[in-house]
């Protein structure tokens, strides 16, 4: 899978839980989940937990928590499925 | 001098109408919510009806937002959407995405009996049980804690004042509007939404049947099962849904010429602590009795102003005791009874929404001038036979309708009274 099919489909998986719509049309590896798209922060775990259905991996606690910004997400999917 | 309190919006999710239009036709016309119920009949209840509303989901989906929606079950759902009725009903958008305005005058009571418990049967035992508590996810508790409702409210709605949930069995509903009145009344609020909500699942139901209080007698004629008052009532038909009505102090509603549908006239809650016939599932007949004095007294109105009432009236055996009390309280004998009915007999008991449902029964009647017919009592309870001239069984035009009293009682002993009076021109002025 390449790294542009990744984050396609992780801003497929944030969309849902995003209040700012805007942003997420013109999202990239820089834009920051929280800030910029507006997903209330407790719902990150929900998110994560969808990241471990979509890739069939399993995310740490610690490297969740590594995860701020749509790039983040992809170089840890990228690094899990290797 | 008590501030005086009156209703100035109304929302409604009941099993046989979303919306006031809806919910006021089915009232007229008798109709009724209750369907076979799939899943009561696969878990092998011996009760296999219910009442669930009917499209609550689709207009969930138009109202909220997408990552609202995954944290809201159906008790949520129902609450939510009577919550928004009301508050748009009273004349006031729904806060526009980024606003951050809060309204520091409105707050809300939206109470629940056993709301959230498909979240737990569903998501919560069986993933724990499995080992898989890290896989909940962060909309568990929201969806589980009795305030879930009122909390999602207050954000969708930006209350600023008292937000909370009261609970309280199945006076929940009657309680959460009495509440709201007493805390506007002492001037702590100006505008409060207040009601119940209960979610539509079999496993808030189970127990009920276990209890053998659900009606096993009608399952093959699921709209006959609801019978209050009737000879043949065999127990009660579990109902779901939530109303919420939009309090308003008159000074408030005045001021800004809002429509005005009823008054809260007074009202009271009391408990029988178990003793002189009570327990946790019957009510002490003397506290349903003072209750009702104490309502009337708190309206500041004779017993024999009263037009109808609108019981708790469940379809159980104690019915027929309910009607006595009310004959006693109000000192009211067959020949001088008020008319008496039951919105149960369409939507069955709602539980925790109970009493908010059929306070907008009462309120839609006040406002169109009609009494809505008790179905499936032809064959009256043959204890309460002297009273049954005051059963209606088909509609009732009655343009001089004025007041009406709101009963609620729940396990626990507890019990709730309200008295509602139509709101006219020629109310005295402030």
């Amino acid at each position: 899978m390449t790294r542009e099919e990744i984050l396609a489909k992780v801003v497929e998986i944030v969309r849902p839980f995003a209040k700012n719509k805007d942003a997420l049309e013109t999202a990239g590896p820089e834009t920051n989940i929280l800030e910029d798209l507006k997903v209330n922060s407790a719902r990150l775990v929900d998110v994560i937990l969808e990241f471990e259905d979509e890739f069939d991996i399993e995310v740490e606690d610690e490297d969740a928590d590594s995860v701020n910004t749509i790039g983040d997400a992809v170089d840890l999917i990228e690094a899990k499925i290797g | 001098m008590k501030r005086r309190v009156v209703v100035t919006g109304m929302g409604i999710v009941a099993p046989n109408g979303i919306g006031l239009e809806a919910y006021d036709q089915a009232l007229r016309t008798g109709t009724s919510g209750l369907r076979h119920n799939e899943q009561m009949a696969e878990a092998k209840f011996a009760c296999t009806v219910a009442g669930v509303p009917q499209g609550s989901d689709e207009i969930a989906e138009q109202y909220f937002a997408e990552d609202e929606l995954m944290a809201m079950n159906s008790s949520h759902r129902f609450g939510c959407i009577a919550a928004a009725d009301a508050w748009t009903d009273a004349g006031y958008d729904r806060p526009a995405p980024g606003d951050d305005h809060v309204f520091w005058e409105a707050g809300a009571i939206i109470g629940t009996g056993i709301g959230g418990l498909d979240t737990v049967g569903e998501r919560l035992v069986p993933m724990v049980d499995a080992g898989r508590v890290r896989r909940l996810g962060s909309t568990l508790v929201e969806q589980v804690m009795a305030s879930g409702v009122s909390a999602r409210v207050s954000g969708q709605l930006a209350l600023g004042n008292k937000v909370t949930a009261n609970s309280s069995a199945c006076s929940t509903g009657s309680e959460a509007i009495l509440d709201g009145m007493e805390r506007i009344r002492a001037g702590l609020a100006e505008r409060m939404l207040c009601g119940g909500t209960e979610g539509a699942s079999h496993y808030i139901w189970s127990g009920f049947d276990s209890m053998r209080v659900l009606c096993r007698t009608h399952n093959d004629e699921p709209e006959r099962a609801s019978r209050p008052m009737s000879a043949t009532a065999g127990g009660f038909i579990a109902g779901s849904g939530s109303a919420v009505l939009h309090l308003e102090s008159l000074d408030h509603a005045v001021a800004r010429n809002a429509r005005i549908y009823a008054e809260i006239l007074g009202g009271a809650v009391n408990c029988g602590g178990h003793r002189q016939g009570g327990s946790m599932t019957a009510p002490n007949p003397v506290s349903v009795q003072r209750c009702i004095r104490q309502a009337v007294e708190d309206a500041g109105i004779d017993p024999l102003e009263i037009d109808v009432i609108n019981g708790h009236l469940t379809a159980t055996g104690a019915d027929p005791a309910e009607v006595r009390a009310w004959s006693k309280a109000l000192d009211r004998d067959p020949d001088n009874f008020p008319i008496i009915h039951s919105t149960k007999s369409m939507i069955g008991h709602g539980l925790g929404a109970a009493g908010a449902l059929e306070a907008v029964a009462c309120l839609l009647m006040l406002q169109g001038g009609y009494v809505h017919p008790s179905v499936n009592c032809e064959d009256v309870h043959p204890e309460i036979e002297p009273f049954g001239g005051s059963i209606p069984h088909e509609l009732r035009e009655m343009p001089e309708l004025r007041t009406i009293v709101k009963s609620g009682f729940g396990f626990g002993d507890v019990n709730a009274c309200l008295v509602f009076r139509r709101w006219s021109d020629s109310a005295p002025s402030v």
